[in-house]
């Protein structure tokens, strides 16, 4: 619902949070065998669960209340955290456990082990995929009418927020000089918001984009993520005094990474901001 | 060689590294190309390029190796002993973890110069322990075991404070800290670290007559007039400004000072005079190689400069450690 926030009037809002409740309720009283007992492990899992069934969480992983990381921290306030310890979620008796796929394996190995049901979510790249995981957590929590308002609902503003500008470059350049992809989320909250990733086109995308390459291809925009507590050298590039050079006296977009580490309609916020910032070149 | 050829000869090997160092990079463009950019502002992104990157990223490895090689040298010859090098002993570590500590408590935020100053404070504690330790001749035995014991304990350390640190990506800096890199270094480091490496040459240099005279032993040269005290003085301010400033901005960069004055000391008759400013020419050479061997070996994965220089430094010191085992034994 947040999602929709800052896009939508308020009307909307209400009308929307009741309607995703009104259907939670209806699916729970339908759907008996649904899972009442749910511990999710991983960052991204935590949010699409909060967002579909947040009765029936017993337990989100330590980040998702990281202001950094989550975009949903504030909801994630309520509940327990875990951090993934086999011997801690078997003890919160969960009839479901919702994982990655990468970080929590060997957990997720025990957990099964010992007769608990565990879904895994790979990481999302594409919005499509974005949508894939809404409905099948839906169906897993059995709130599938609440992941259909929400994929509904998610459509509907990112056809409002798509933009054609003309042409726009960019490149997403974030610490240690690791420049944004085209397969991955930032690469499709770019093209949404109609700006071509001059990185991912030069063949960088995903990988380290040495800070010369990028002042000479002379992007519209650069931007960047969310600076993280303390000082590192990783992140000095990004005061590099060329690559502020490199776009005159234009302004870095700052997007945060909770916006995009996660698929989740909090990827919008990412759209409207890019597409804000196209649109304000001219 | 005499002295008349071997100093433009090392003058123009370093000269040609710096050039070649300015036109070597990920980006394809012209040696004419990039060198003209350079020198007047065409107001397009390749000006930006080698004013704000690459000639920073230069002047910086002509200073750090020119440092490193002279304080090198200078150890060597106040010590009288050719093992004594800044990184081997532990003073370049010792100045990592003094930078580490200023930049992950929050005061190199605070005041700038914070930076150098506590990597100086490191070298310095450093220095004083070597000269404590080894004693006025700097045994080999003695000189090696404390350098292993001040460098692993200013290595623990620089790792303590990087992993306490609320930041993600610090603690996978421990091995910039430990190894060195000159990548993406701009005119911020340069300004940082100049007046404090221009101070240590001075003072490094002031003892190139003391050191000569103390090739005659003690006794002699304070018979010809040498104050030992002063020249101890001078040699450890210099060491601790330059290599402390040096590893403030590029890491802790080990065997520059081992290799480059063991490479001259046969043109130079082992006089420390002339050691001192060719080894300053040498190491500031040698460094801008190893840069642009960083770049052209292994583009885009960031190889730290340390690994390059060890693998040429360490075989020598092996060597160095077989010829003088008479020594240990």
């Amino acid at each position: 619902m947040w999602a929709f926030a800052r896009i939508s009037d308020p009307l909307r809002r209400v009308a929307l949070a009741f309607g995703l409740w009104a259907a939670g309720a209806a699916a729970a009283w339908a759907a008996a065998d649904a899972p009442s007992r749910v511990v999710s492990l991983n960052l991204c899992t935590d949010q699409l669960a909060m967002l579909l069934a947040p009765d029936t969480l017993v337990s989100v992983s330590s980040l998702a209340t990281d202001p950094t990381s989550s975009a949903m921290h504030d909801a994630a306030a309520v509940y327990p955290a875990n951090r993934a310890r086999a011997e801690e979620v078997f003890l919160l008796d969960p009839d479901l456990v919702l994982a990655g796929i990468w970080s929590e394996a060997e957990t997720v190995a025990i957990l099964r082990r010992l007769g608990i049901r565990v879904e895994t979510f790979p990481p999302a790249t594409t919005l499509d995929e974005l949508r894939t995981q809404i409905a099948r957590m839906g169906a897993l929590l059995g709130r599938e009418d609440a992941a259909e308002a929400l994929i509904a609902g998610f459509d509907a503003d990112l056809a409002a927020l798509r933009r054609d500008p003309p042409d726009t470059t960019a490149v997403v350049y974030f610490a240690n000089g690791f420049a944004g992809s085209d397969t991955s989320l930032s690469g499709e909250a770019l093209r949404a918001a109609g700006i071509r990733n001059l990185a991912a086109e030069a063949g960088y995308g995903g990988g380290r984009l040495p800070l010369e390459l990028l002042v000479l291809m002379e992007p519209d925009l650069i931007i960047t993520g969310t600076r993280y507590p303390g000082t590192s050298r990783s992140e000095a590039i990004l005061d590099h005094p060329a690559l502020r050079s490199a776009i005159g006296s234009r302004p870095f977009v700052t997007i945060p990474d909770r916006d995009w580490i996660c698929g989740t309609p909090a990827i919008l916020d990412a759209v409207a901001r890019l597409a804000d910032a196209a649109e304000a070149l001219r | 060689m005499t002295p008349g050829v071997l100093f433009p000869a090392l003058a123009l090997l370093a000269v040609a590294a710096f050039a070649a160092s300015l036109t070597i990079g990920p980006a394809d463009v012209g040696p004419g190309e990039s060198l003209g950019a350079l020198i007047r502002d065409d107001g397009g992104p390749l000006t930006i390029v080698m004013r704000e990157i690459r000639l920073p990223r230069a002047i910086l490895g002509a200073l750090v190796g020119a440092s490193l090689g002279l304080s090198g040298a200078a150890m060597q010859g106040y010590l009288r002993n050719p093992l004594a090098e800044p990184g081997l002993i532990g003073v370049s570590g010792s100045a990592a973890l003094g930078a580490v500590i200023a930049l992950h408590s929050g005061a190199a935020a605070a005041f700038a110069l914070a930076l150098p100053l506590a990597a100086l404070a490191g070298a310095t504690v450093a220095v004083l322990l070597i000269l404590v330790l080894a004693g006025p001749r700097g045994s080999s035995m003695t000189l090696i075991l404390a350098g292993i014991a001040i460098s692993a304990l200013a290595g623990a350390l620089t790792s303590l404070v990087l992993n306490l640190s609320p930041n993600p990506f610090a603690a996978s800096e421990i091995m910039f800290w430990l190894m060195g890199s000159l990548a993406d270094r701009s005119f911020t480091h340069v300004w940082l670290a100049l007046p404090f490496i221009a101070v240590g040459w001075v003072a490094l240099m002031s003892t190139t007559r003391g050191l000569d005279a103390l090739t005659l032993g003690e006794d002699a040269a304070q018979s010809l007039g040498i104050r030992l005290d002063r020249l101890r003085l001078l040699l450890i301010g210099g060491t601790a400004a330059a290599v402390g400033a040096s590893t403030a901005v590029a890491g802790a960069i080990g065997f520059v000072g081992l290799v480059v004055p063991h490479i001259l000391r046969p043109f130079v008759g082992a006089r420390p005079a002339l050691l001192l400013p060719a080894s300053a020419l040498g190491g500031a050479t040698l460094l801008l190689l190893a840069d642009i061997a960083v770049r052209v070996v292994l583009p885009g994965r960031d190889l730290q400069l340390g690994v390059l220089t060890a693998l040429v430094g360490a075989p020598l010191f092996l060597h160095l450690i077989f010829k003088t085992r008479r020594e240990f034994a």
